[in-house]
């Protein structure tokens, strides 16, 4: 802050449909830092707002399922090269508003950029990783492919709050899904710097959108959701509201990840778990002959 | 002139149906504990078959324990090749004994003889070989090597003892132990298997049966010894299942309903998709989950394929399913027939027009002719609901986006079939259909190297090939 001249700030909304609009509602909360003092008011986002969110995910699902899996990888590249551009905003971010010191600040913005260059390499693998040739008993052809499950409805960690976001929704939408995610309540600013990296990263609008507000108030709304196919529970620390939720899922059949049994460490080999997490099999015939 | 098809029965000689079955329990037949008993029929003939235990909360738990300490002494610690050895055992028992589980099969089931002896059983022999092959191989599939423990499985009365292949070969192959309840209508191949068992010398509680019906599958799902579900059956029930164990964090598959889009477009060879679409309707009554009942066809053909449709529909003979020559067999049971009654009463009463191929039904028994509806929207309910049942809904289209469009507009997503000459416009549908299986210039094909199982309200997890694995290996997302 420079002395003698009053800074700009910047107004937190949400992100739907590759727009910042504020909550239907009109409602915010106040966000503080680890000690306690006002950093800024956040959008507190309502049912509507999570239902236009899923109005845009399902919207912009077909476009971002049939662009090329090299498209889609240049793309996540693409947010990591934007994240690099704009590290020291997101350091400075994460330091007040989790209360860490600038060198774990720091150390957790590396490892976001480097969790999108992880999975911006997946895109093009996953087939050939999950799928197969399958050597059936006749004169067929037979082959599987790794497709996505579609909407997939998120719960990112409360902390790390960006590195946990960023590794819910990179494995999410790097096979072809696109996502409503809530942010960490307690720290959702960095998501909302994030989202306007994502703006700027020529990821289709939709794609990605970003709530911020009460996963307890609006994730039931997400779960019960009959054009949400997947749920993402990662975030989700009560367990009553993870088992309402999974309920919920059960009246579409939705397909669930449940919360982790313990804490996550962040900065392990994240595997290939949570890219399987949210894809479909389909597997062709064909006959053969001639 | 016309010519006669003369009687060609198979003999039942070859099974010995037993006037009364307990439950497999820990290598053994037991008596219930706290169960009663109920009768399984015959669905061609009505008759008695035998007198079969419905288990009860006490069984279940007997029949859990018993899983689960096989599991902890014997099958967890025994080396994946010596598993494939008694899976490749089991295997050669069903060929062995496949004339008489066809016959079992056709007399519990009513599927007729032909289906039973050509498809189902050689299917299910080849089930247990594939998995027997992966059982010391599990490592190299991709999902880590941690089996559940004891799995509960619950299957349908469609293709029982198949589905009991599909459920038990993948989880003894990943090292798991099972508790099986196979549907109330069929269970009589399910209890051979548990003789199979016993011939292989298979470790006591590596397999157990408990027969019953929805109260005995609400106790084995809720039971706090089971550590992953796996379920085939329909939507509603699947539901129910996801909801008991929500937040449980048992593992669970589920494959359920479906309402297969069969699009056969103007360049379709039309022999051909005729047969695949007798084959993908009429095929086992149509009792099959991914059966093709709705017929999407391209306008300029409707008439052209309906007509053939027609003429072929009626060389087929309903009847005694132990007669070699019968194509159609009876229905399995009472229940289902209202079922299907009702739903082809919605049909006309919503004014689509019915066709029905022209046979005699039987005097006895459960039976549903052949039947096509035209003129059907996608707001009918037959072309919305589950019919499980002969019944084929019509449908057209102009372009191929309004028959990816239509085939799509369902909760469903089991399977589809496209029917055309043109190579790229095949790969352009199977990447756009929103389907477990697609079959191109065929259906209803089966194998156990090939991943079955739906997306959307069809359910999750795959049944069969490597991605079948997943679905008894315990994984541990980061």
């Amino acid at each position: 802050m420079m002395e003698g001249r009053l800074d700009v700030r910047k107004t937190y909304k949400l992100f739907i449909g590759g727009a910042f609009p504020r909550s239907e509602s009109g409602r915010t909360y106040a966000v503080t830092d680890a000690k306690g003092r006002f950093l800024a008011n956040a959008s507190l986002a309502s049912r509507k707002d999570a239902r236009d969110a899923v109005l845009a995910a399902r919207a912009a699902q077909g476009g971002w399922w049939s662009a090329t899996a090299y498209n889609r990888g240049q793309i996540l590249y693409r947010i990591a090269e934007m994240m690099e551009g704009r590290r020291a905003q997101f350091e400075d971010e994460i330091e007040r508003a989790e209360g860490v010191s600038t060198r774990r600040a720091v150390a957790q913005v590396d490892a976001c950029i480097d969790r999108w260059v992880w999975y911006a390499g997946w895109s093009d693998k996953i087939a050939q990783v999950l799928g197969s040739s399958n050597p059936v008993a006749g004169p067929y052809f037979n082959f599987s492919v790794p497709e996505p499950t579609g909407v997939v409805a998120a719960i990112a960690p409360q902390r790390p709050s960006l590195l946990g976001l960023v590794s819910v929704v990179a494995p999410i939408i790097v096979s072809g899904n696109t996502c409503v995610v809530i942010a960490s309540a307690e720290c959702p600013l960095p998501a909302i710097t994030l989202a306007e990296v994502l703006a700027t990263s020529d990821l289709p609008g939709g794609v990605v959108n970003v709530l911020t507000g009460a996963p307890g108030e609006i994730g039931p709304w997400l779960a019960s959701h009959a054009d949400v196919n997947a749920l993402d529970l990662t975030g989700v620390v009560d367990d009553g509201v993870a088992t309402e939720m999974a309920v919920a899922a059960a009246e579409t059949i939705t397909r669930v990840l449940p919360p982790p049994a313990s804490p996550p460490d962040w900065s392990a080999d994240p595997g290939l778990g949570r890219i399987r997490a949210f894809v479909e099999t389909t597997t062709v015939w064909h006959p053969q002959g001639v | 002139m016309t010519f006669d098809y003369a009687p060609a029965p198979e003999s039942r000689a070859v099974v010995d149906i037993a006037s009364h079955y307990g439950l497999f329990i820990d290598g053994e037949f037991v008596e219930t504990i706290d169960g009663t008993t109920f009768k399984t029929v015959n669905p061609a003939t009505e008759e008695v078959l035998s007198e079969v235990t419905e288990a009860g909360a006490a069984d279940v738990e007997r029949a859990v324990k018993a899983a689960r300490t096989a599991y902890k002494q014997t099958w967890s610690k025994m080396p994946g090749r010596e598993r494939a050895k008694y899976l490749y055992r089991i295997a050669r028992i069903i060929q062995e004994r496949s004339r008489e589980l066809a016959v079992l099969e056709t007399l519990d089931n009513g599927k007729p003889i032909r289906e039973s002896r050509d498809v189902d059983i050689p299917l299910v022999a080849a089930h247990f070989f594939y998995h027997a092959g992966w059982a010391d191989k599990i490592a190299y599939a991709g999902y880590g090597d941690r089996a559940y423990g004891v799995a509960g499985q619950i299957i349908p009365w469609n293709f029982p003892l198949l589905m009991l292949a599909w459920k038990i070969a993948p989880a003894l192959a990943c090292g798991n132990t099972v508790v099986l309840k196979p549907a109330e209508t069929t269970p009589l191949t399910a209890l051979a298997f548990a003789d199979i068992c016993r011939q292989a010398d298979l470790p006591p509680g590596v397999v157990n049966i408990v027969t019953g019906a929805g109260q005995t599958g609400r106790l084995l799902v809720e039971s706090p010894g089971v550590d992953k579900v796996a379920f085939t059956g329909s939507t509603e029930v699947g539901r129910q299942i996801q909801r008991a164990l929500a937040g449980t964090r048992k593992g669970l598959t589920l494959e359920l309903g479906g309402k297969a889009a069969n699009i056969v477009f103007d360049d379709a060879p039309v022999d051909e998709a005729i047969e695949g679409i007798v084959n993908g309707i009429f095929f086992n009554q149509g009792h099959v989950c991914c059966a093709g009942s709705r017929l999407l066809v391209q306008e300029s053909v409707h008439d052209e394929v309906l007509d053939a449709l027609k003429r072929r529909l009626a060389t087929l003979r309903m009847g005694d399913p132990m007669d070699k020559n019968t194509d159609i067999g009876a229905i399995n049971s009472f229940e289902q027939q209202s079922r299907i009654d009702d739903l082809v009463r919605a049909g006309e009463d919503e004014g689509a027009d019915r066709w029905s191929a022209p046979c005699t039904i039987p005097e006895r028994g459960w039976w549903f002719p052949p039947t096509v509806f035209t003129g059907v929207t996608q707001a009918h309910r037959i072309a919305r609901e589950e019919i499980f049942g002969p019944v084929l809904s019509v449908l057209t289209f102009r372009t191929p986006d309004e028959a990816v469009e239509k085939a799509n507009n369902t909760p469903f997503g089991l399977s589809a079939g496209v029917w055309s000459e043109k190579g790229s416009r095949i790969l352009w549908m199977a990447s756009r259909l929103r389907a477990g299986v697609v079959w191109a210039n065929t259906f209803n094909r089966f194998d156990p190297a090939s991943p079955f199982g739906g997306y959307k309200e069809s359910g999750f997890g795959r049944e069969g090939g490597r991605q079948g694995l997943a679905a008894y290996l315990k994984q541990e997302v980061v």
